[in-house]
């Protein structure tokens, strides 16, 4: 299990454990032989009160993992533990009706032939018909949707029809409610509205949740927590701000957002490559190793440098994004790095520039294709099972 | 015979086992209850065909003249073959590649005869063109006085037969034609080939999947009739089937002679794959005028539209003429009503018989497709396949089939102690009706409601599951409601199949058990035509129904495929 996010205090039970999970699936083309692994010996624990994102390229087992804790498949091993129940393990399988999960999904599913409010009580089946109709109104009040009760879901717009989705999943107080790619079927005008509601939402009512997206914006900005995923194993499992700025392997450094990486090397605490001294490195005194740094393109400095006799680093090419422009420069080596510089700045291609590294950053160093805090980090490891989860002090 | 106008028609006969990607992750994880139904349900239906596969009955006496049956078979089977893909691929070219007056209506109206089975159109056909008929009187009165032609022959079948089946072909190629990649039919334009070089040569080899089908479909509804060709006095294996059961109860030969229709079914199957090969002439739409329909004016567009309408009159225009003229003629005169008591007790077997199996067939197509949405494995949804299957089936086989099984319980029975069994085997039975009905009509019931299934989003399932609705309350509140329109499609479908189907019920029912078909039927064989002319017109009526669906359904099929483009 993955320690839990460092914001939240000892939780009692979590919502939600994932333990050694694995499933994979026959390949689909006949040509290929063997299985397609969507996930591999997946460890997470979710707290209570907390919203977490998963997050991967297309195919990396995002969506499997949602369908193994909400019972719409079976793990091949491992347990599921939803508020410390034991749903899915060895030789149990609790199906998705009996499970306490709630989904919400890219298409929003609502029941067209019920209306919103009979949508809304679909899942209070349980309930007295009194009690059923206070909790209805209870949640529709809490997504501003109680003046639509009456509608069908043909009627709503598209975030209307997001709002009531939430709402019907919110109903029977699910221990952890599960969202599939819950904006992508929105107008890119609505998203960020209706993802902030939406947010707010499962935030005043304390709800447990883990969304799935595909957006990396969408992904460091909503949730708690975001675990990134590829080939069906998790690579990082951390707070947004860690995933960005100490990302664990190459993979989450270039995935979540851009980088560049440049051979470097640490000797006598001080960190240098192509462009230079990058900063020191406190604690690594004994060491003389070679790795690479990750540079992120608002980390680079660039300035014009028209005097410049013999060979040097030049710009490439321009990109204007209107705020921001982006500069790629071919370094000497043959190396490209980017660079963000103001919309006023615009270096000519072609035109020869000196490069530096932003002062004060403390880049992430990466030795093959994983993260390395220190030097007691290169000792080769020998567990491969903490491979993926792997999380900083 | 009964021609089954089903949506099955614009599908390849025999199934196919395509593991869809998307189904799978669509797919939950499965209900052991619910699978296991599906496959006792694919048992339930392939066991009529599996027992006369399997039965050997004591020492089976062929009948003198089978070699003659198969000759016999084979004959009809490539006219039939011949004759519908002419009319079919001819009147498919005519209204795909040009426009001429009526063009629109008559794309339709072509389809009509489906609706008019061909037990109904072969005696039409022999009562007026026969050498007792009027136009062959007319003829000697007019031109020569000896004149006679015998029609009630193997080609006067063949003629009959085609004129109602063609509709299949058609359907098939217009399709085929309509979907044909524009910029094909331009590449073969621009290498100099004249308009009929790039049918034959293009269009043409490239329809034959579908004409395959087409063809197959045409060939099932020959093997699986022995009505009609009894006014012709055309005897195939399929006749020789019943009536060695009927006239001598030698089950052991009327065994032996189903498997022999089934391996023509199998042959015809096997002829379809072999026809469609390896090519799956899926083309990429491409950008392109491609067939711009050439306007046909003058006497040419004339000719065109008279050569639709020779069609549809033949086959359904001047025998619904003919039979309305007799049922007035007969209301005019002082015979027995036809309308009468005998009419009215057989209407209602009828409709007990097809509201039964139109209820039996849609509740299993329900639960089938309820099953599958749970969730199924590669044999769960092969099993669902097989149900479908009994359509291919000839009745001939599916009723002896039902027979040999009645005999397996009354054994069965026999043997745990009560004596004679049921006793059902040599009287029939409606039971043994309904369960032969229930395979026959399986087929076109589960994929009208599978296509309403296949319409409803798998997130919706999955979201009613998480809100802690189970099987039976998914079914009820979501599912049931929400497939509705297939339901109701259904249930008309094979309600009025039932009606309409001659053959399972001439071999099944019980002594003095008779339905319209059946009362049809006799009354046509006795040349009554005027008490028989009021009944087959109700057939026909009722039979335009799920013609009208069919019609509906392309029409829709056409409109997406224009939206497209």
């Amino acid at each position: 299990m993955t320690t839990p996010a460092p914001s939240t205090p000892a939780p009692s039970t979590p919502a939600l454990v994932l333990d050694a999970v694995s499933k994979s699936y026959p390949s689909a083309g006949s040509g290929r032989r063997g299985d397609v692994t969507a996930a591999r010996s997946l460890e997470l624990a979710v707290a209570p009160g907390e919203i977490v994102t998963l997050i991967g390229p297309s195919g990396c087992g995002k969506s499997t993992a949602l369908r193994l804790i909400a019972g719409l498949d079976r793990p091949d091993a491992g347990r599921i533990l939803i508020a410390g129940d034991e749903v899915a393990g060895p030789d149990r399988f609790r199906q998705p009706e009996r499970r306490r999960v709630g989904l919400v999904f890219q298409d929003h599913a609502l029941f067209p032939h019920l209306s919103v409010a009979r949508n809304v009580a679909f899942g209070l089946q349980r309930l007295p018909r009194r009690e059923r109709a206070a909790r209805v109104s209870e949640v529709l009040e809490l997504v501003r949707l109680r003046h639509l009760a009456g509608r069908y879901p043909h009627e709503l717009s598209g975030g209307e029809q997001q709002r009531v989705a939430l709402a019907r999943a919110l109903a029977p107080r699910p221990a952890v409610v599960l969202l599939d790619e819950p904006f992508s079927s929105l107008d890119e005008s609505l998203r960020a509205q209706v993802r902030a509601q939406l947010v707010g939402v499962l935030r005043e009512t304390g709800t447990t949740a883990v969304f799935v997206t595909h957006d990396q914006t969408e992904a460091l900005s909503t949730g708690d927590r975001v675990v990134v995923m590829r080939d069906g194993a998790i690579e990082q499992a951390d707070t947004p701000q860690r995933v960005f700025e100490q990302p664990a392997t190459r993979f989450v450094a270039s995935f979540m957002g851009d980088a560049d990486f440049l051979r470097a090397h640490v000797h006598n605490a001080l960190l240098t490559c192509e462009v230079g001294v990058v900063s020191t490195v406190p604690g690594w005194g004994d060491a003389d190793v070679d790795v690479d740094v990750v540079l992120r393109p608002h980390e680079v400095a660039l300035a014009a440098d028209p005097g410049r006799a013999e060979p040097g680093p030049e710009v490439v090419a321009v990109d204007y994004h209107g705020a921001f422009v982006l500069h790629t420069v071919r370094l000497v080596s043959g190396q490209q790095l980017r660079s963000w510089q103001p919309h006023a700045v615009r270096h000519p291609v072609g035109s020869p520039v000196a490069v530096t590294v932003v002062p004060g950053i403390r880049p992430t160093l990466l030795v093959g294709d994983r993260a390395v805090a220190g030097p007691e980090d290169l000792t080769p490891r020998t567990d491969s099972a903490g491979y993926g989860t792997m999380s900083r002090p | 015979m009964t021609q089954s106008v089903t949506p099955s028609v614009t599908q390849p006969l025999a199934p196919t086992f395509e593991p869809a990607v998307r189904a799978r992750r669509a797919a939950l994880r499965g209900r052991p209850g619910w699978s296991a139904l599906v496959v006792v349900v694919a048992l339930l239906t392939a066991a009529p065909v599996v027992t006369v596969l399997l039965g050997r009955e004591g020492s089976p006496a062929w009948p003198g003249n089978l070699g003659a049956m198969v000759v016999t078979t084979l004959l009809l089977m490539a006219g039939v073959g011949v004759g519908t893909l002419v009319l079919g691929c001819g009147l498919a070219w005519l209204v795909t590649a040009h426009t001429f007056p009526l063009r629109d209506v008559m794309v339709w109206l072509l389809v009509l005869p489906l609706a008019m089975p061909a037990y109904i159109l072969g005696f039409v056909f022999l009562s007026t063109f026969d050498a007792s008929g009027p136009v062959q009187g007319w003829v000697r009165t007019t031109f020569a006085a000896g004149f006679q032609l015998d029609l009630s022959t193997l080609t006067g079948c063949a003629i009959v037969m085609s004129l109602t089946l063609y509709p299949y072909v058609y359907l098939l190629a217009r399709a085929a034609f309509a979907e044909q990649a524009p910029t094909t039919y331009d590449a073969a334009r621009s290498l100099g080939a004249g308009r009929l070089r790039a049918f034959f040569r293009v269009l043409l080899p490239l329809a034959r999947p579908s004409l395959a089908a087409g063809l197959a479909l045409v060939m099932m509804e020959v093997l699986t009739d022995f009505a009609t060709i009894q006014y012709f006095g055309v005897q195939t294996v399929s006749y020789g089937v019943y009536i060695t059961w009927k006239s001598s109860y030698q089950f052991a030969s009327a065994v032996q002679l189903a498997s022999l229709v089934m391996l023509f079914a199998f042959a015809v199957i096997a002829g379809e794959r072999l026809l469609r090969g390896r090519a799956r002439f899926t083309q990429r739409g491409g950008r392109g005028a491609g067939l711009t329909q050439s306007p046909l004016t003058g006497w040419r567009g004339v000719l065109a539209m008279l050569a639709c309408l020779a069609a549809v009159s033949a086959a359904v225009l001047v025998p619904v003429l003919r039979l309305s003229w007799w049922a007035w003629d007969h209301a005019r005169g002082d015979g027995p009503p036809a309308l009468g008591e005998g009419f009215t007790q057989a209407l209602t077997n009828s409709a007990v018989v097809a509201v039964l199996a139109a209820l039996l067939c849609v509740v299993l197509a329900v639960l089938i497709g309820h099953a599958l949405r749970l969730g199924a494995g590669r044999l769960v949804r092969s099993a669902a396949q097989l149900t479908t299957f009994g359509y291919a089936v000839p009745g001939a086989v599916i009723g002896i089939g039902v027979l040999l099984l009645l005999q397996h319980v009354d054994d069965l029975l026999e043997w745990v102690g009560v004596p004679g069994g049921t006793g059902l085997l040599v009287t029939g039975s409606v039971p043994a009706i309904l369960a032969a009905y229930g395979v026959r009509f399986l087929g076109p019931a589960f994929q009208a409601v599978d296509a309403s299934y296949a319409k409803l989003s798998p997130s919706v399932t999955q979201s009613a599951m998480s809100l802690g609705a189970g099987p039976l309350r998914l079914l009820g509140r979501v599912h049931g409601p929400l497939v509705r329109p297939g339901i109701a499609v259904a249930l008309v479908l094979v309600a009025i199949d039932a009606v309409k189907e001659l053959p399972l019920v001439l071999m099944l029912r019980p002594i003095g058990f008779d339905t319209v078909s059946v009362w049809v039927h006799q009354l046509a064989s006795e040349n009554l035509w005027g008490l028989v002319a009021a009944p087959a017109l109700v057939i026909v009526g009722l039979a335009v129904v799920p013609v009208g669906i069919l019609i509906r359904q392309v029409r829709a099929a056409d409109l997406r495929e224009g939206g497209r483009r």
